[in-house]
């Protein structure tokens, strides 16, 4: 059990430095920085224009439409790649089984182009 | 692994289905080849039941132990199938006349049904994930299939959310799990869970064990199920009262017998206290309802409570018990909801009991159909419903859980009153505005069949007892 654990001693520090440092940045800006606010400097920035409206407005529903179907292909390729980086001894059921995802995958894609998903108007 | 594909043929063959409904139909008539592909699906899940019924009586694996196909999962299945295909022919008249029938429905529900075939025959921690999230992605979407309805849209929502965190907790109980055990699939978990288990260990139980209980609306983790039966269309409040609860309990007793079947004693303590807080819950909650489909909602949660009372027994003879009482609660609620589906007054649905006054005179047949079935719900003899509460007794008593025996019936009892109140209203209420008079052909023939299936099953139980027997034995060795 000892053996397995320790396996996982180089994530184990790998979070412990990624949460340290990432502390140690955020806090030295907190105490080192020298802070002289005025409203100017804490005014929204707007390529020199005065800022025109609320930034929180009313979002069309089409972008998560269009956020959501890029997200289903953007994770397609976290499958790919360690397929990808494995190609060279894969059998031949592996290639297959990626094949069948892909295909599967393109199903999807038919459907929801036919469906009009993608039109935006 | 040819082999191995074939063991997997059913589900492939579903899923083939469901992606070439798909496609056929956006490419030609879309939602004018529903009610077609609806049929035909319906008419698939049947044959399938048939098909994994008869074939074969050998337990195989595949893919290396991460699929099992054994009487236990083979049972499941059949009943989740058959109990799909009810639900779908019931809810066409429904989703016809509010003009919700889309092509989408029955893709959607087979691809649910195959997720939930995969979860019954899960021999593996991920195998199981994907199973759950392949059901549960599905009956997202299905819970909020009337988008332009505030209610339903609720209901998906919060059971997306819910639904996402019971996952999650699920997940994490898996992660530990694997951590240490050093494997995924349920033999080497097993293997390193003999005798005294880490503490690791046992929090990766104790968490994966929350995560089904949220699956399952077992109580204390039950606060999604009575907004999202209320919420959905009611086709599919009937549709997530039936399948996914035995698909639910199926995959909860193969995760506590297959993977952790060496440390009964200490998952029975935990099921046990779900058993317990469900059967109240569910008995005392239901009495203020005014809504018959939150009132269902309740009494899936005091239903689950009486399964897992069987599942707490940890022998044979408890998941024998179990197997037959979610049957037997399936065929309870198609019938029950086959009513409710019917349920209009002047062409427009409605949910509230009160509608139910006086109907014994407006309706005889219906109402005497609905009686059968609610005493049966209530576990009053002679109805099967009764027999169903005594297998899970019976199995908690033998197995030395006189205490979980004695707290069933006192949540029984009290759950009766407000079954045996809507029988009240049926048959001495006031009088009141009737309900419309007619109800298709298919509603009819559900609900009027479950309720004599209630009776008459009293007989040998149409044979499920043994077949039942002969799932739990593969799964408790």
């Amino acid at each position: 059990m000892d053996a397995l654990l320790s396996e996982y001693l180089p994530i184990l520090m790998f979070i412990g430095v990624a949460v340290g440092l990432g502390l140690v940045l955020m806090l030295s800006a907190l105490i080192v920085a020298v802070r002289n606010p005025d409203p100017e400097k804490l005014s929204a920035y707007e390529c020199g224009f005065n800022a025109f409206d609320d930034a929180r407005m009313k979002f069309d529903v089409r972008f998560y439409l269009v956020a959501i179907l890029f997200i289903i292909f953007d994770l397609e390729i976290a499958f790919l790649f360690p397929w990808a980086v494995a190609f060279g001894d894969m059998s031949m059921a592996a290639f297959w089984s990626m094949m069948v995802f892909l295909a599967v995958l393109t199903v999807g894609f038919a459907y929801e182009w036919k469906k009009g998903a993608l039109e935006w108007e | 692994m040819s082999a191995d594909l074939n063991i997997i043929l059913p589900e492939i063959l579903l899923s083939l289905f469901a992606m070439g409904a798909l496609l056929g139909a956006v490419y030609t008539g879309k939602d004018k080849l529903a009610l077609p592909i609806l049929w035909a699906t319906a008419g698939l899940f049947v044959a399938m039941a048939f098909w994994i019924g008869v074939s074969g009586d050998t337990d195989r694996m595949a893919f290396g132990g991460m699929f099992t196909d054994d009487a236990f999962s083979r049972f499941a299945k059949v009943t989740i199938l058959l109990s799909a295909a009810a639900v779908l022919l019931l809810g066409q008249d429904y989703m016809t006349r509010n003009d919700m029938l889309k092509f989408e429905y029955p893709v959607l529900v087979t691809l649910a049904v195959v997720g939930m075939m995969t979860m019954v025959s899960a021999g593996d921690l991920m195998v199981l994930y994907m199973g759950l999230e392949l059901q549960s992605l599905a009956l997202y979407v299905v819970a909020s299939m009337r988008r332009d309805n505030l209610r339903s849209t609720e209901a998906g929502l919060k059971y997306f959310v819910l639904g996402a965190l019971s996952s999650g907790l699920l997940l994490y109980g898996a992660s530990l799990t694997y951590g240490y055990a050093g494997t995924t699939n349920f033999a080497g978990i097993i293997a390193a869970a003999e005798g005294d288990i880490s503490l690791g260990l046992l929090f990766g139980l104790v968490f994966m064990a929350s995560g089904l209980a949220f699956k399952v609306s077992a109580a204390p983790f039950h606060m999604w199920t009575p907004d999202v039966y209320e919420g959905s269309p009611t086709p599919v409040t009937a549709f997530f009262a039936t399948a996914p609860k035995v698909a639910a309990m199926g995959l909860f007793a193969r995760v506590v017998h297959d993977a952790f079947g060496g440390v009964v004693a200490d998952w029975q303590q935990i099921i046990a206290l779900l058993a317990v807080a469900s059967m109240f819950l569910g008995a005392i909650a239901a009495i203020g309802q005014t809504d018959i489909k939150r009132l269902m909602a309740y009494s899936s949660i005091a239903h689950m409570g009486f399964a897992l009372m069987g599942l707490a027994a940890g022998t044979a003879a408890g998941v024998q018990g179990m197997l037959i009482y979610m049957a037997i609660y399936v065929t309870m609620n198609i019938g029950t909801f086959a009513f409710i589906l019917s349920m209009r007054r002047d062409g427009r649905d409605v949910t509230d009991i009160a509608a139910l006054n006086m109907l014994s005179k407006s309706h005889p047949t219906h109402a005497l159909a609905l009686l059968v079935l609610l005493f049966s719900l209530a576990g009053i003899p002679p109805m099967l419903g009764f027999f169903g509460k005594l297998y899970v007794l019976q199995a908690a008593v033998d197995a030395g859980l006189f205490w979980l025996a004695v707290l069933g019936v006192v949540a029984s009892v009290i759950g009766a009153f407000y079954y045996l109140r809507l029988v009240y209203f049926m048959y001495f209420g006031t009088e009141g505005e009737p309900l419309d008079q007619a109800m298709p052909a298919i509603q009819w023939v559900a609900m009027v069949g479950c309720a004599a299936i209630m009776v008459l099953g009293i007989v040998n139980l149409f044979g499920i007892e043994g077949l039942a027997a002969a799932a739990a034995e593969t799964l408790v060795r």
